[in-house]
């Protein structure tokens, strides 16, 4: 199967390409990239994609996402997830152990490969549980995950609260140069907060997640990282203390990175005003002054990745009180509009940069063989028209769930079409 | 009746203008008449249905709402959720799609959540009164506290009141915060550091750490109920602690004006935020405020169900 994409500007930060040029997919890889009508010399190729005035990238990476399966197939699976991610220009998708059972062990990570193989439409990188349960007390059995396929460990949806094996942790995963990924929350200053704590919160009376929940994790793990010389990583960072720990630990040389989620630089805790239990998050989202952090944290590079943090929900359980309602939003079908609209637009990243935080950065994050047009890559490409708009309409989704606050958004920045290994898996109709 | 609400339901004190809350606090007045009457009953409300939803324990505010509406000839429907569908884990929204079939004009509701009431009031057409969320707004609490000021000085504006005690947890401080500067009061607050929401500043109320400064010059002095309840981790070493420093005794009222009013949302924890003496005493308006209460709920109840925006139908 040989496949040309013929004519479009291709951004692929990996290889600092940024020029009008065709690319040329042959069983599954890339196998030429090159002046316009260069490939054809070669054979006929068996489909030809148009792509005169759009963007070809290499696809995107998310670090960061819920598929459910196995445990909570009503909110989604591995196949409607992964159909989501293709619609949203997603090629690879890194899984959050927080199933049920938990993925702590080798088997789960099996049965989550061997779904993926058979019923997804994207690649599935799973990431498994630091702790045993999640429990945060003892570690799990990291180097058969390893060996099984993880390429992380998390405890994701909890933070790992004890210093002890946090420290452990840090110095196991070591060993096998992968990354331990920290939802940095002190849950004693969490407490019963549903929100962030800051005027908003004091005006609607809700219990305030404080901002320093998130750095006083942040701060000790570097320290931790620092002693075991490990890979640390932060997941979906939100607050100006605990970029401004990790710029200063990059300046130091420690081997740390981070992630944000397209929510928490596109929206700010005035969004709770509404009550609305799609506006509930953990972590929170943040008050202005955070954003603007955030934001400058993507401009001088101390943010490595934007994730999702795909968080699917049933219906009945966003239409509960704030308090009762479950945490997380679905974000794998609005992250590139959001990321072109509130990062592009707004002239706080070059669309090649803001591609580079969804291709190879994630990637070289995670140490995966992906997120480049590089000859030879596996052929994960996508096509995308960064000044088309589109009005987000949650109806349309192939995620099995709804919940997403950017429900009637005006976004700009729309997914044309996916390819993964050479096979086409998503193209936009008309 | 010149002008009624705008507004299907009452979520807060922020949803109101000036005028409204003028026009309910006139309304309140002409209905305050009825209480002494030997036979207290009108028939303005007759054939209408109102249900207090009450998800949290109540005596004041449902009694209060149960008799505004039984004066009036409402049929008054209470249901506390300990007896109710709720605790076989029926949601909101279907307690609240259950009631609605049976068309009620008016559902009060209280609840322990913030925004609950708002989200009751987008899955039925009956109006919704908010009589309590969480810690965020009791907009009947902060009418009727702006009804007894009003009603002794004959004016709100200009006037300074100083809100004391549990911040954080309280809606009767948030709501009266909202209504008082509104109608052209000065607001400050005092409390424990760890009772005190952040950003208060923000919104305009100026902040005192010690009681003394805060009731010095007040024309209102309200005392909030310390929220044992609510607590989930120490936020102050012991009542006796918080008597001594934040408590109001007769010695500590010698700082206030000669004619302060003393207030108090109720129920009150005697000897703790509050002097026995101080609450029994000549300036306290507690059992004023409960009185008033159910003025004000009439007006409401009127407004809502059975004044102009009714008469329309």
């Amino acid at each position: 199967m040989r496949i040309l994409i013929e004519g479009g500007r291709v951004i692929d930060p990996a290889n600092r390409v940024d020029a009008v040029l065709d690319v040329l997919i042959e069983d599954g890889r890339i196998a030429a990239v090159g002046p316009p009508r260069s490939a054809r010399d070669a054979a006929p190729p068996d489909r030809v994609l148009d792509a005169r005035g759009k963007v070809v990238c290499p696809g995107f990476v998310d670090l960061h996402v819920h598929l459910r399966e196995p445990g909570r197939e009503d909110k989604e699976t591995i196949a409607t997830g992964t159909r989501a991610a293709a619609r949203g220009g997603f090629t690879s998708v890194c899984c959050m152990p927080n199933t049920h059972p938990v993925n702590d062990n080798q088997s789960v990570t099996e049965f989550i490969l061997d779904r993926a193989k058979r019923e997804g439409s994207v690649n599935v990188f799973p990431v498994g549980a630091i702790t045993k349960g999640q429990q945060g007390e003892e570690l799990a059995e990291i180097g058969e995950l390893v060996r099984a396929g993880c390429v992380a460990i998390s405890d994701d949806g909890k933070p790992v609260m004890n210093a002890e094996v946090m420290r452990r942790a840090l110095e196991y995963a070591g060993m096998f140069g992968i990354p331990v990924v920290q939802h940095a929350e002190d849950l004693h200053l969490t407490g019963k907060g549903v929100m962030h704590e800051g005027l908003v919160s004091t005006e609607l009376g809700m219990r305030g997640i404080p901002a320093a929940s998130e750095a006083v994790i942040v701060a000790r793990d570097l320290l931790l990282a620092e002693l075991a010389g490990s890979h640390y990583h932060v997941a979906h960072i939100t607050t100006a203390e605990a970029v401004r720990l990790v710029r200063d630990a990059k300046a130091k040389g420690l081997k740390v990175t981070c992630e944000v989620c397209p929510h928490h630089f596109a929206l700010s805790d005035d969004a709770v005003r509404s009550f609305s239990t799609n506006a509930k998050m953990s972590p929170p989202l943040r008050s202005t002054r955070h954003v603007e952090a955030i934001k400058a944290a993507l401009r001088d590079g101390t943010i490595d990745a934007i994730a999702t943090d795909h968080a699917p929900h049933t219906l009945q359980e966003k239409e509960q009180e704030f308090d009762y309602a479950p945490n997380g939003i679905i974000g794998l079908e609005t992250a590139f509009g959001l990321t072109v609209t509130m990062l592009v637009e707004a002239e706080v990243l070059s669309l090649s940069q803001a591609i580079a935080r969804l291709t190879c950065e994630p990637a070289r994050v995670f140490n995966l063989p992906k997120g480049t047009l590089s000859v030879g890559a596996d052929a994960d490409v996508t096509i995308v028209d960064p000044t088309r708009e589109w009005v987000v309409d949650v109806k349309r989704f192939a995620s099995k769930s709804r919940n997403s606050p950017f429900h009637g958004w005006k976004l700009r920045g729309e997914v044309l079409a996916t390819i993964v290994g050479g096979k086409v898996v998503w193209e936009l109709e008309g | 009746m010149a002008m009624g609400l705008k507004h299907k339901d009452l979520l807060g004190i922020q949803d109101l203008t000036v005028e409204e809350i003028g026009v309910i606090l006139d309304t309140a007045t002409s209905m305050q008449e009825i209480a002494s009457r030997d036979i207290k009953k009108v028939p303005t409300l007759r054939g209408k249905t109102i249900i207090n939803l009450f998800y949290e324990p109540s005596t004041r505010t449902r009694t209060s709402f149960e008799i505004a509406g039984k004066w009036m000839s409402a049929d008054v429907i209470n249901i506390s959720t300990a007896g109710s569908s709720v605790v076989k884990g029926e949601s909101l929204k279907d307690t609240g799609l259950t009631l609605q079939a049976m068309h009620p004009d008016i559902v009060v509701i209280r609840h322990p959540v913030a925004g609950a009431p708002k989200l009751l009031a987008g899955y039925i057409r009956a109006s919704v009164i908010n009589a309590g969320d969480g810690a965020h707004e009791h907009p009947t609490q902060a009418l009727l506290d702006l009804f007894t000021i009003r009603e002794k000085r004959g004016t709100l504006q200009g006037l300074k009141a100083a809100i004391v005690g549990d911040i954080v947890h309280s809606r009767v401080a948030r709501s009266n915060i909202f209504a008082m500067q509104k109608v052209g009061m000065q607001v400050r607050v005092c409390g424990p550091a760890t009772m005190l929401p952040r950003y208060l500043d923000r919104l305009g109320v100026e902040v005192f750490k010690r009681i003394e400064s805060a009731i010095a010059e007040a024309d209102v002095i309200m005392m909030l109920r310390v929220q044992l309840e609510r607590q989930g981790t120490s936020l102050f070493p012991t009542l006796r602690e918080y008597s001594k420093l934040f408590g109001l005794n007769l010695d500590r009222l010698k700082a206030a004006k000669q004619d302060v009013l003393i207030m108090h949302p109720g129920p009150i924890n005697r000897g703790v935020e509050i002097a026995p003496e101080v609450a029994d005493g000549p300036y306290s308006l507690i059992l004023n405020q409960v009185e008033n209460g159910v003025a004000i709920r009439m007006a409401l109840l009127y407004l809502l169900a059975g004044g102009p925006a009714a008469a329309n139908n």
